[in-house]
Formats: structure tokens, C-alpha cells, sequence
């Protein structure tokens, strides 16, 4: 339960701590740290066995994907066609959804063990070069990981004969430039190739198949793997002994807004509760001011909104599918009952419609019209069709069902996530997801805005 | 002098020798490019098209995909002030009004001493330690007015030079692979099997 | 493809097509293909599914999101990208539930949301999918009540091309056009999000031959093409399939004229040859065919100027002075040159009248800037065959400069990885970034280069594959094709069952040559008739289209020979600098002005149409060789184009299944293709060295010159790139120049002053020239008579 200065947000635990357990040092980004305090093993404990047996490990333990779908990473390496070579890793750094942080941290705070654990994934899988991409507003995480990987080399932990094996890989630290889409993976994989960073069509394009250059492509995430160095030092028993068996170990989960202690928290999977995340003493102890909590987010700015009805969900995958929405990317944002609803509906969804690629139209054009038409109803030149027409261009992106939690006040059932969708990605749903929830929710306050003109006013502050 | 001089094409060139397919450095070599002259000039989209075998219209066509990328002199510090969701939810929009008024220009504007330039941006990954900024990409957490005047302070004062190079440079540090150390890339147009997995069949 | 159509009777109980793949579609069953788009097989069954980004001839995008649609492959319907996705058994696909209704009503109203609708106003109205599909699947009002996206109306993008970004609906074809069909990706998606947009690199323009294909299939009316802007509505234009005579790959074209004047070239989709694209030059040199300073009727000289007389006083004029001619000298005193411009008929009632009512062998139709004519009995290529054969060796001109389209071809071959081409070449070609082998070498050393690349294992083992397609053709204006040809044998000698396709390049080329306008017993090469012309023993020139004093790469035997005395008939659209040399000029319809038939470099014979009525009383070549052979005193029997065509089925063998019947019903037209005959043979020469001081020379041709009919067209005119000199960067230290600095050449015909630039592509020890560009001819720098040609290059 402290915090580091020098990991600012950071708030450690009495919990496990699989990939934040040096975030204490002040130097834990040196390879003097790392390797003083077990670094570099798990990449032995690897070498020492045959590939197909590491990868079975990673398999084993259900190690997910800590990008936002939460594939088993295991899963995913295997994929790829049988005896295709080369085969590529590209480290998903371009962390940027609203809400989410914990691969920073990673990268600035323990960058040596992103590195263990490309090198474990490559050796695993059989990828002959890794691309670690990082996101370009990041500059302290480009110095952190360039001098790691500089350290690295020096020591003969990357590239040639890795630690006088036959075990040989670069890897190169590749810069992104400003643009959220990147993150989606097959987009990250054309921003790697020098374009624009459009996502590609899923058929045909799935990465560990056809992914960069057209060959076989893992795209992993920075957390997940971090995750790697601990695993093979300690095996997959001491692995899947925390969390549950369906969501095993730990997960980076960061909450935000109108909590009294926001922070990022390396949190048991499958188990903690958001009220435990939102009111326990060790994490966020409650909504600040000893205000009501009005809805949070449970996965990111994509994700439809719960309030508190959905509070003893667990943070688990499925469970928080079927009631209507997603754990995405482990970002948790808390809006209290002072929050103006359509005004933060709108920071949401002009961030979508900012970020959009702008290659499919539905939502290039959707995505504005719904900023354009929340702006309106903020300002207070809203008219009474504006509520269905937010609707009526929603369903143009995400045409039947939309996923939404229960409400009693409502008299609705949960509909599951995902949704159908029109777009080639989900940033186009993503900027309607908060639309849809707002107005499902909350509706009578967009109403307050037409009839009445209206504001909240958002209290700032802690 | 808008091109890459001869240094940074030295670094160019070791830049583009980790990629299999040289394209892949043309996002590289733009930062190179900012981090020379402070914004992407024209004549180094050119240059880079002939280095990365492909057009200006495709360097273009990328490098404007990228909001990092500035075609004209900036001021020598970017201010980015976040007003996503989180931040927005803890007083971001304030702090971008309050920036407005110390700086005397809006959102995209340079003051006119050409030492800041303003942004409101979109979410930068510290969530939980909002308001937030970004000085030439630098975080800044928990923002409070008082915090912001002084930052500019220090930054007119030079204080802070140590800290925040001048706009373009991103990371201080770089990868450099050393020869003898390299394990080289991979073209997808060699299709070998890895050597330790040849072992484990 | 060709006609291969099977009249072979099904068996009873068929095998089951491993291709088939069962599907339905709107509950109705079909049969698909395995590996067809779900779109295209909907189209199959009759179901059009809207689309703007699809494209048949590029690769599938799934942008514009008006393509999509319900499929169920078991799991219940799911959205479906048709463009996208591949059929699968048993899928059943919806096009028309409420679910698709309603998507392609929502993809529609976003796109409308910032279109202008300025349709008014818009060259594409009336002719645009967007309008159509808005009208056909809309939601019949907008509820975008915000500013539209204003962007600066129309800017050029290019000396043809203008686009509107405010229209544009971003649906990716131009841009997938640029970089994937044509390889000029100059033009691109920039920005983001909303702001998303086409456009070029600042003031770097879509200097592409093919800009005008994005207008074409631009599915709004965003880009637009100078020449045709605000000039109609498709409405009021009234249209007919043609082939395009611009060079002599022979696309297929519509011909689109309003008020008996012509408007457009549009592209035709056909397999066989063009799959629809044109290039620029082809598509919009229909201007001259407009032009002002058309001829417009016959004329004889009279002192230093012309007077515009009847036919018949041209006619009887023309007869004269060919009866004087062979009076004087014999029947060999005449000489006709030329035919590559006109139709098939044309050619072949000149040869008729050349060979049968004169007599004399000395007709040729090449102007010393192609191989012989030989070429043409070797087992001949088609485009297909050339573009998907498994090896393609080029010895030819740069075929983007000279046959634009048969280069877009042979691109895909290479870039969708069907073939492989090995290049020979004396400078860097539009094609060899795509070669697997670009072999530079200098003029001189080609077939030293074959031999030599002959003996590396990995080319021989691709040669020794088999499949291979020679691309054939004279490289080099400055020197004779000897060497070249000789190169092109040593290939052949290597893989014995190569097809070859003549890289010839004027309209109708293959045409006339394959129907007579070739030397007879004891006839002579196009130079040496002039040669005899300056001799004084030829004594009239029939030149049938031909401008020698531009086009011939010899300007001072065209010179000696025009100014020798002897008699001139100038058959032509314009008054050339040749023309005006002429004693009597005959006015010929020109293309879009006369119906024929015309042959292409793969042989194929295709029809061309009479759109709008010729200019002034200009009348088509067949007929004015039918009315001079009459005055000769013999009757050729052609009374009509058909009859001709008829006459030359009945007695040119290749042509024999060609008649204007079969023409009707043959889609892709019919091929007319010599039984090969293995006539050439290796002339065995070898080059001088090259001296220790002499730069090796090559001169070549670029799309736009000053050819007539690209000069008499306002919209290429200023599209040549004027006259230049390129060396070896290497060769410009050595000379002491820096890049665009002036040098001194110096042949054994003269010399010139000229700006020079570096070429990285280029063999060292050798200087590049275009021919035929404003700026200062080349053609009197060079003979085109020996094996080489070579230059001295100083500093001025």
C-alpha cells in the first residue's frame, strides 16, 4: 500500500507481484538491478529447455492477453501455419486507450523484463526478430528500453548466440508517432511497415498468418510479455495458483476519475471484485467527497458502462461479457454523481472520432456526426430529435442489438457483449459505445439539456 | 540544411539496416528528421522517400497520418494537455482554459516568442494522475494551476533544459546494435527455420 | 479470353467440380467458385450488390462498407464484407434483409453527410454510382444538418487531372489505382480521421501516363479530366466501341461524342488486352482528331504555298506524277512509305496499289524504328501468354515510354508474382524495378550480355523452365537493329519453344506490314529508298501518314532526299512538317472518322468505329488508294471498308477466318498470325570497340514528343519533356559537369549543346538522349546506319 515517487500512480500491495515486483526499486530499470534481483533466469530456465516445451509452459498456464481481447498468448503463438519461416514478433507498446496505463509503467520502470520476455516468446515460438513498438508520446519509455536493450546487447542477452546458444534474435525498438488505431494490431503491423496505420481486414489479414511483410506475425502485448520471466522461473503450478483457472495470475489495472486513491494496482485475476478495486482499503477506498457512485467504465473507453448494480462482478472475462460489456485493456473509470453525463459521453466519444482511421466510412463520417451532435446537445442547441438521431447513426455503425449492462431502473436484461458492427475495427463501435450507454442510462439528463438548457457542472479537484 | 545532415544520415542508416524491408524506417526517420530541424521539413519527406525506396506522396501520406509530426516550425516546447475521460473527469478542460489564458493562445497556437506551442490532446497513458501534460512528450502529473505557471516559468527560465530537450528530440538514448553483437534482420524472402528451433525437431 | 468456347456435348452424370462451391443466396440455391468473392458471386446469380470501393481489377479493400451483407456459415448471419470474403459451402448470404437494407441505407447517408450534392454542377451527374445508388438504396433524405468538409475547389493534381476533395467519398480507387496498377504512387490518402483526404506531395503533381484511368473509375465526381470538364452530360453523348490506334497494344475503347464531335475515350474491360485502362496519350489524343488545323480536303502546290483544289484535280494531279515517275525511272522510281496510322483496309488497298497497280517493291511501312519485319513470322506471343508466361525476357524499347498499357500488363505479371522478367537493356526501363534480372549493358555488348547471362546457373535454370515470352524491339534509334536482333536469336537459341511479342509501336504497325506494305522481290529498307530519292533514282514518295522530317532518325538523308527534286503525295490529317514538302496532300479521315479494322502487336485484329463525320472532305486512306489506283488504271473493287476487309480474308492466309462477320461476334476480336517461319537469322557482327574518348549513344523514345497527333492534342502538347542528355553520374565527374549544366556532343553528323543530367541507370561509357523533343532535334545527330553509334561529350 505505498506509492513510489518514481513510479508515479504506481500504489503496491500485500498482493502478488508477478510483473511490478521491482517497481520499489528506484533503479529498476538498470541491468544492475535486473539482474540482482533474478534477471535474466527465466530466459536460462527457457534456453535450458527444448522450444516446443517452453511454449507448452506458456500454453499451461493460460497466460491472457493483457492488450484488450484477452486471448491465451499461447494460444495465439501456436497459429502459426506449421514450418512457415520467417516468423516475426511485434510488441503491442502503443498503449493509448482512454483510461489505460500499465505498459508505460512497465516499460519505464522494468524494461529489462519486457526484453526476458520477447526473448522467451521468440524462442518459444520460433520468431526470428522481434519489433518492439512503443508508442511515440512516450519518450521517457524510448530512453528506458533504448538503453536496456543497448545494456542488453553489451551483454549478450539479445541478439547473436544468445548466452552461447544456437538461440539468436534482434530485437529493434521501433518508434511510434501519435495515433491510437496503431494499437489495434493488424494497424500496428502497417505502421511497422511504414504506412499509415490502417487496420487491416480480418479475413485475410490475421497477424500469425499473414502479418508483417506477409509472414507470420505474433503480436503480443507489453504486460503480457512481462508476465513471461516470472512464469519460467517459477513455473506454471506457482503460476496458475493465483487467480482462477479460467483467468489465472495477475492483471495491471488502473482506475481513474472520482476515487479517492486513483492508481494503477497489480491486481489477483479473475477474483478482485470492483468493489473491491473501488471501495477497498487497499486500493481506491472509495468514491471521493463520500460521494455516490454514478457508473464507471470496467474496461477501458470502449467498453459500455456499469453502474452499481455490477459492482460484485469479478474482473473476469466472461462474467463481465455476459453482463453487457468487456475488461479490455484493465482501465477503470470512476464518474460520481456530480459527473455531467453528456459532456463525459462526449470527451469519449470525440476521442474515438478523433482517432478514427478514416478508411471506412461508417465510422470517418459516423464517428464526427455523433461528436458533432453531443457537442450540440453540451452546448445547449440540442432538439428533441437529437436523442433518437444519436441512435439512428449508432445503429448505422453498430447495427442491431447493442451491448449494455442491466439496469433495474430500466426493466432491461444485460445484452452480451461483442456487437455487430459495420466498421472494419472497433473504434468506430467504440465511439458510439459510450453514446449508448450514456443515453441508455441516463437519458433524462440529455433531456435536462434540451428541455431545460441546462448544465452540471463537473466538480474539479480531488 | 533541411535534409538529413550527415550525422543523422549516418543514423539513418544504421536505423534502416535493423528492417528486412526498409520501408519500415520511414517513421524512424521522420522523428530524425523533427529531432534535426524541430518539424518535418519537405525536403527531408523527399530525401527519406529515396532512402526508404518509396514516394514523397507515400513519406506524406504516412507521416500525416501521425499527429507527432509537425510540417512547420512549432514552438521549441509542445504543451500537451490531455482532456480525455480521465483527465477530463478531474478538471483537464480547466487546465487547457487556464493554459489558454497564461500563454494568450488557444489550442494549435504558438506564442508568438515562438517558445510554446499549445495542444489539447487526446489520453497519454497517465490516467490516474490527472490533469496531466506533456511537455516535448515529458509527463507532468497532477497538474494544478499553480503547477502549470510555474512550469512555464522554469521553462522560459531554462531551468528545465536538463529535462525537456527542445521539441523533436524524443528519447535521449538510443538503440544501437553493435556489428559483431547483431544477429541481423530477418527477410521475409529467406525462408529458414531458426536454428534453435531445428534442434528441438 | 478468346475464343474457346466448347461445343462438346456434357456427359450424363458429370464428376463433381472440386471447384464448385454449393451456396445460397436470398434462398435461392447457386453454384460457386471456390475462392470467388462473395460479391462476385452474387453478381452471378443476378444479385447486385452496391458497391464504390470494390473494384474488379484491383485488390479488394472492404472500405466504403456499402458492399456489406448477411452470410451464415453455420454460426447465424453475420455482418459480411462481399468484396472481402470468399464463399464457403453451404453459406447462405442475404442481400436484401432488413438488416442489410438498413446498413446500406446508414453507409449511404454517412457518405452523403459531407458530399456537397453539388450534382448540378458535377461533371459526373448522370453517370455517377453514388447518385445511382443514393436513388436505388438511399434513405431518401439526410438528417446532416452540420457544416459540410470544405476543402479548395478543384485543384489540379496534375497538367489532366483535377480533383475535388469535397466530393470525394475516399473510397480508395484512385490512390489503389496509382500504386497498384499503374506503380505510381503519387497520389495518396493524407491526414486523418475526418480530415482524411487525396492528394499528391505538395506541388509534386500525378505526373502519371495513366492519371486518366482514376478519373474513369473514380465513383463520384471528384477527379475529373481537363479535357472533358463541363463539356457535356453523358446524357447528351452518344457512344461506340473502337481500339485505340495511339500505339500498338490495340485497347479497346468507347468513343463518346456529342454534336458530331468527339468528347471522351473512355476504357473498355476486355481480358484479352487492355482489362480496361488506357493510357493518358491514347485517351485523350482524340483532341487532334478535333483539331482546327486539321486538313480539310485535298491541295497542290502552287509556288511556296499550297491551293485548295478538288479531289479530283488531287486525284488526277497524284496520278500524274506517279505515271512520270515510272516513266522516268520505272516502276521502282516510286516509293511508298508509311501505313502505320491507318486501318487495316488502308494498308492493305496502299500495298495493293503499291505492289499490283504500280509495281514498284520499294514500300515499306517502318521508319528505321523497329526490327525488320521478320520479326513477325516467329511463333508470336499473345499479351495473356506474355503476361502470365513463366519467364518474360525483354529486349525491347522501354515499354512504359512506348506501349504504356502492354507495360501495365507485364507490371502485374511480375508484381502478382506469375512471372519473371529478365531485362537487357542500355538504360533502366520503367520495368526494371519489377525485373528479377535487369541486365544493363552498353550498345554493342547485347549479345555479349545474353550470352554471359546465359551461363549463370539461375538463369539458365529459369530459361530451362520453358513458358518463355521475348518482348522484341528496337531499343535504339541512333543505330541499326542488327545487334539487337541478333541478342533476341541468341535468346531463342537458348529456349527453342519462345513465343515472341514485337514491341513495335506505331498504330497499326503489325497491320500494315502483315498485309503488304513490306519490300517486294529486289525492294528496299525505308532508308534506302530515301537514300535513292537523294541518288535521284527513286523519284516520288507516297507517304502515307509519315512525317520523315520529324519522325526519321536520319534527318539529313530525309533532308537530302526531300530536297532532291523529287515528287511528293503527302496522304494526311495534318500538314506536317513533312506535308509541306509535298506537291499534292491528300486528306485522310483520321481516327473516329472512319470504320476498318486494325491489327495489333499480338496480331489480334479488332474493329475501330466511325464515331463522328470526317473532317472537311477528307476521306479514308482505302478509298483514296482505290481512286488513285483507278486513275492508274485499275479497278482494286473496293467499294466499301467491308469489302476490303472481305478481300483481305479472301487472300492474306492469317487473315482468312477474318471477315466482318466473324468480327461482329468475336468479343475480343481475332487473332491474324503468320505460320511461323524461322527467316531470321544471327547476322553474326560484331561492333567496333569503342574508342578510348566516345560516349556509346542511345536515343529512345518518350510518351509525349512532338509527334503530330500529340502536338495537335492542347491537353499533351506541353507534356513533352523537352530535349535532354543523361550520363552515368560516374561519367559526369569524369566530363567535369555538374547535374544540369550544359555539354557539347559531337557524333559524326554534327553537334549540339545540350543540358546534362545523371542517370544512375545507365551503363557507364554511355549518353542517353530522347528523340523527337521540343527543346532541339536529335534525329540530325544520327544516321541510324550502323551497328553503334557513338558521341564525344565535352565541357562547354
Amino acid at each position: 500500500m505505498t506509492t513510489y515517487p518514481w513510479a508515479a500512480g504506481y500504489v503496491a500491495g500485500d498482493r502478488p507481484q508477478i510483473v511490478t515486483s521491482r517497481f520499489h526499486y528506484e533503479d529498476s530499470y538498470t541491468l544492475e538491478r535486473y539482474l540482482a534481483s533474478g534477471g535474466y533466469e527465466g530466459l536460462k530456465a527457457a534456453l535450458a529447455k527444448a522450444a516446443p516445451a517452453v511454449h507448452e509452459d506458456v500454453k499451461g498456464a493460460t497466460v491472457l492477453g493483457r492488450g484488450g481481447a484477452g486471448f491465451p498468448a499461447g494460444t495465439k503463438w501456436g497459429l502459426t501455419p506449421a514450418g512457415k519461416y520467417p516468423r516475426y514478433l511485434v510488441v503491442n507498446g502503443d498503449e493509448s486507450e482512454p483510461g489505460t496505463y500499465k505498459d508505460r509503467l512497465l516499460m519505464e520502470r522494468d524494461p529489462h523484463q519486457l526484453i526476458e520476455g520477447c526473448l522467451i516468446a521468440c524462442y518459444a515460438a520460433g520468431l526470428s526478430q522481434c519489433f518492439l513498438y512503443i508508442r511515440g508520446e512516450m519518450a521517457l519509455a524510448h530512453e528506458r528500453v533504448g538503453r536496456a536493450l543497448n545494456e542488453a546487447y553489451a551483454a549478450g542477452y539479445v541478439g547473436k548466440n544468445i548466452l552461447g546458444t544456437k538461440f539468436s534474435v534482434d530485437i529493434a525498438l521501433h518508434w511510434g508517432a501519435g495515433a491510437y488505431v496503431v494499437g489495434e494490431e493488424t494497424a500496428l503491423i502497417e505502421s511497422l511497415e511504414g504506412k499509415r496505420g490502417e487496420p487491416r481486414l480480418k479475413p485475410p489479414y490475421f497477424p500469425a498468418a499473414i502479418g508483417l511483410y506477409g509472414q507470420p506475425t505474433i503480436v503480443n502485448n507489453v504486460e503480457t510479455l512481462s508476465n513471461l520471466p516470472w512464469l519460467l522461473c517459477n513455473g506454471v503450478e506457482a503460476y496458475t495458483a493465483i487467480g482462477t483457472q479460467t483467468s489465472p495470475g495477475t492483471r495491471m489495472v488502473a482506475v481513474s476519475g472520482h476515487v479517492k486513491r486513483p492508481g494503477v494496482y497489480e491486481i489477483i485475476n479473475g477474483t478482485t471484485t470492483f468493489r473491491d478495486l473501488l471501495y477497498g482499503d487497499e486500493f481506491c477506498q472509495g468514491i471521493r467527497n463520500g460521494n455516490e457512485l454514478k457508473a464507471f467504465v470496467p474496461g477501458g473507453g470502449s467498453a459500455p458502462w456499469f453502474t452499481p448494480e455490477q459492482l460484485d462482478l469479478p474482473f473476469e472475462g466472461r462474467l463481465v461479457g455476459a453482463a453487457g460489456s468487456m475488461l479490455g485493456s484493465g482501465a477503470i473509470m470512476v464518474m460520481d454523481s456530480t459527473t455531467d453525463i453528456p459532456k463525459a459521453a462526449l470527451s469519449l466519444t470525440r476521442f474515438y472520432a478523433h482517432e478514427s482511421c478514416g478508411q471506412c466510412t461508417p465510422c470517418r463520417e459516423g464517428g464526427t456526426w455523433l461528436e458533432r451532435i453531443l457537442s450540440r446537445i453540451c452546448d445547449g442547441h440540442g432538439t428533441s430529435s437529437d436523442l433518437d438521431l444519436l441512435i439512428e447513426v449508432g445503429t448505422s455503425i453498430c447495427p442491431g442489438d447493442f451491448p449494455h449492462a442491466s439496469s433495474t431502473k430500466l426493466g432491461l436484461e444485460a445484452t452480451p457483449f461483442p456487437y455487430k458492427m459495420t466498421t472494419i475495427c472497433f473504434v468506430g463501435p467504440s465511439a458510439y459505445a459510450p453514446v449508448h450507454s450514456a443515453l441508455t442510462l441516463f437519458r433524462e439528463e440529455f433531456e435536462a439539456k434540451i428541455v431545460k438548457r441546462t448544465s452540471i457542472p463537473v466538480t474539479v479537484g480531488h | 540544411m533541411s535534409r538529413l545532415n550527415a550525422a543523422n544520415l549516418e543514423i539513418a542508416r544504421e536505423i534502416m539496416s535493423r528492417y528486412p524491408v526498409v520501408r519500415s524506417a520511414t517513421i524512424p526517420l521522420l522523428h530524425l528528421s523533427q529531432e534535426q530541424n524541430g518539424y518535418v521539413t519537405r525536403e527531408a519527406m523527399q530525401q527519406i522517400a529515396e532512402l526508404v525506396e518509396s514516394t514523397a506522396a507515400e513519406v506524406y501520406g504516412t507521416a500525416s497520418f501521425y499527429e507527432m509530426f509537425k510540417f512547420e516550425p512549432i514552438g521549441k516546447y509542445c504543451v500537451n494537455i490531455c482532456r480525455s475521460i480521465s483527465c477530463h473527469l478531474v478538471g483537464g478542460d480547466d487546465l487547457v482554459e487556464h493554459a489558454e489564458h497564461v500563454l494568450g493562445i488557444k489550442p494549435g497556437g504558438t506564442t508568438a516568442d515562438g517558445l510554446f506551442t499549445l495542444e489539447a490532446v487526446e489520453c497519454m497513458a497517465a490516467c490516474t494522475e490527472g490533469p496531466t501534460l506533456q511537455v516535448n512528450y515529458r509527463h507532468r502529473f497532477r497538474v494544478t494551476h499553480q503547477d502549470f505557471d510555474q512550469l512555464i516559468d522554469d521553462l522560459r527560465a531554462g531551468r528545465l533544459d536538463a529535462e525537456i530537450p527542445p521539441h523533436g528530440t524524443l528519447a535521449r538514448e538510443r538503440q544501437h546494435i553493435p556489428a559483431d553483437k547483431a544477429a541481423g534482420n530477418v527477410s521475409p524472402d529467406t525462408p529458414i527455420t531458426p536454428a534453435w528451433m531445428e534442434a528441438a525437431q | 479470353m478468346t475464343d474457346t468456347a466448347s461445343t462438346a456435348e456434357q456427359p450424363e452424370a458429370p464428376a463433381p467440380d472440386p471447384n464448385a462451391v454449393q451456396v445460397t443466396i436470398n434462398g435461392v440455391a447457386h453454384t460457386a467458385r471456390k475462392g470467388q468473392l462473395v460479391i462476385e458471386a452474387a453478381a452471378e446469380a443476378g444479385e447486385y450488390i452496391p458497391r464504390f470501393c470494390y473494384h474488379e481489377r484491383m485488390a479488394p479493400v472492404g472500405k466504403c462498407r456499402m458492399c456489406l451483407v448477411e452470410a451464415d456459415s453455420g454460426r447465424g448471419p453475420a455482418v459480411t464484407v462481399s468484396c472481402m470474403v470468399q464463399v464457403a459451402p453451404d453459406m447462405k448470404i442475404n442481400t436484401e434483409s432488413p438488416t442489410v437494407k438498413r446498413m446500406q441505407e446508414g453507409v449511404l447517408e454517412l457518405l452523403l453527410a459531407n458530399h456537397p450534392l453539388d450534382c448540378p454542377v458535377c461533371d459526373k451527374g448522370g453517370e455517377c454510382p453514388l447518385q445511382d445508388q443514393a436513388f436505388s438504396h438511399g434513405p431518401g433524405e439526410s438528417r446532416f444538418v452540420e457544416e459540410k468538409r470544405h476543402y479548395e475547389k478543384p485543384i489540379p493534381i496534375s497538367e489532366l487531372v483535377f480533383l475535388d476533395r469535397e466530393r470525394c467519398i475516399l473510397c480508395d480507387r484512385c490512390t489503389r489505382f496509382a500504386s497498384e496498377v499503374a506503380g505510381d504512387p503519387l497520389i495518396h490518402f493524407t491526414s486523418r480521421g475526418n480530415n482524411t483526404q487525396v492528394n499528391t506531395f505538395p506541388d509534386e503533381p500525378f505526373a502519371s501516363y495513366f492519371s486518366g484511368n482514376t478519373v474513369q473509375i473514380c465513383p463520384v465526381g471528384a477527379l475529373t479530366a481537363k479535357p472533358y470538364r463541363f463539356k457535356a452530360r453523358p446524357w447528351d453523348l452518344d457512344q461506340t466501341e473502337s481500339t485505340c490506334t495511339s500505339c500498338a497494344v490495340g485497347c479497346r475503347t468507347v468513343v463518346q461524342s456529342s454534336r458530331d464531335e468527339v468528347l471522351r475515350y473512355q476504357g473498355v474491360d476486355n481480358d484479352a488486352v487492355n482489362w480496361g485502362w488506357l493510357c493518358d496519350k491514347g485517351r485523350f489524343g482524340f483532341e487532334a482528331t478535333n483539331s482546327e488545323s486539321r486538313l480539310q480536303g485535298p491541295a497542290i502546290r502552287s509556288g511556296d504555298g499550297f491551293t485548295s483544289v478538288g479531289w479530283n484535280d488531287a486525284l488526277d494531279q497524284a496520278a500524274t506524277l506517279i505515271k512520270a515517275a515510272v516513266a522516268a525511272g520505272g516502276a521502282s522510281a516510286v516509293g511508298v512509305i508509311g501505313g502505320a496510322r491507318g486501318t487495316n483496309e488502308d494498308a492493305y488497298a496502299w500495298a495493293r496499289l503499291a505492289h499490283d497497280v504500280i509495281g514498284t517493291p520499294n514500300v515499306y511501312a517502318h521508319l528505321a524504328d523497329a526490327l525488320r519485319s521478320e520479326i513477325l513470322e516467329m511463333p508470336r506471343a499473345t499479351i495473356n501468354e506474355a503476361a502470365s508466361a513463366t519467364t518474360i525476357v525483354l529486349l525491347a524499347p522501354d515499354l512504359k515510354e512506348e506501349l504504356p498499357v502492354l507495360y501495365l500488363r507485364l507490371r502485374d505479371a511480375a508484381e502478382k508474382k506469375r512471372s519473371r522478367i529478365i531485362e537487357f537493356t542500355a538504360r533502366k526501363s520503367g520495368l526494371s524495378k519489377y525485373a528479377w534480372k535487369s541486365i544493363v549493358s552498353r550498345p554493342g555488348d547485347e549479345v555479349e550480355a545474353v550470352r554471359q547471362a546465359l551461363t549463370e546457373p539461375e538463369i539458365a535454370a529459369q530459361i530451362a523452365k520453358g513458358d518463355v515470352v521475348v518482348v522484341a524491339g528496337k531499343a535504339n534509334l541512333a543505330a541499326l537493329g542488327t545487334l539487337q536482333t541478333d541478342a533476341i536469336l541468341k535468346v531463342l537459341e537458348a529456349a527453342p519453344g519462345a513465343k515472341v511479342l514485337p514491341a513495335y509501336r506505331r498504330g497499326n504497325i503489325v497491320g500494315a506490314v502483315q498485309l503488304g506494305m513490306n519490300p517486294g522481290p529486289g525492294g528496299n529498307s525505308t532508308a534506302k529508298i530515301l537514300a535513292d530519292a537523294a541518288a535521284g533514282t527513286v523519284k516520288c514518295l507516297v507517304l502515307l501518314g509519315v512525317d520523315l522530317v520529324s519522325d526519321f532518325p536520319d534527318a539529313q538523308t530525309v533532308e537530302r532526299a526531300l530536297s532532291s527534286g523529287v515528287s511528293i503525295i503527302a496522304v494526311d490529317t495534318f500538314l506536317s512538317p513533312t506535308a509541306q514538302r509535298a506537291n499534292v496532300v491528300l486528306a485522310a479521315a483520321a481516327a473516329g472518322e472512319k470504320n476498318g479494322t486494325v491489327t495489333n502487336i499480338e496480331g489480334r485484329v479488332q474493329t475501330v468505329a466511325q464515331k463522328i463525320n470526317v473532317a472537311g472532305t477528307s476521306r479514308p486512306d482505302w478509298m483514296i488508294a482505290t481512286e488513285l489506283a483507278a486513275r492508274l488504271g485499275k479497278d482494286l473493287g473496293f467499294t466499301s471498308v467491308d469489302s476490303v476487309t472481305e478481300a483481305i480474308a479472301a487472300s492474306v492466309p492469317a487473315y482468312a477466318d477474318i471477315t466482318p462477320t466473324a468480327l461482329k461476334s468475336a468479343r475480343d476480336g481475332l487473332l491474324a498470325v503468320p505460320t511461323p517461319s524461322a527467316s531470321l537469322q544471327p547476322s553474326g557482327q560484331q561492333a567496333e570497340p569503342a574508342n578510348g574518348y566516345d560516349y556509346r549513344l542511345i536515343v529512345s523514345r518518350e510518351l509525349y514528343d512532338l509527334g503530330i497527333n500529340n502536338q495537335m492534342s492542347p491537353s499533351l502538347a506541353g507534356l513533352a519533356r523537352g530535349l535532354r542528355l543523361h550520363m552515368h553520374p560516374s561519367d559526369l565527374e569524369r566530363v567535369g559537369v555538374a547535374d544540369g549544366a550544359s555539354v557539347r556532343i559531337t557524333t559524326e553528323r554534327g553537334a549540339k549543346v545540350v543540358t546534362v543530367h545523371g542517370d544512375a541507370g545507365l551503363a557507364r561509357w554511355t549518353v542517353w538522349m530522347p528523340f523527337n523533343q521540343p527543346g532541339g532535334s536529335v534525329n540530325d545527330l544520327i544516321s541510324a546506319s550502323g551497328l553503334v553509334a557513338d558521341a564525344r561529350i565535352e565541357t562547354v
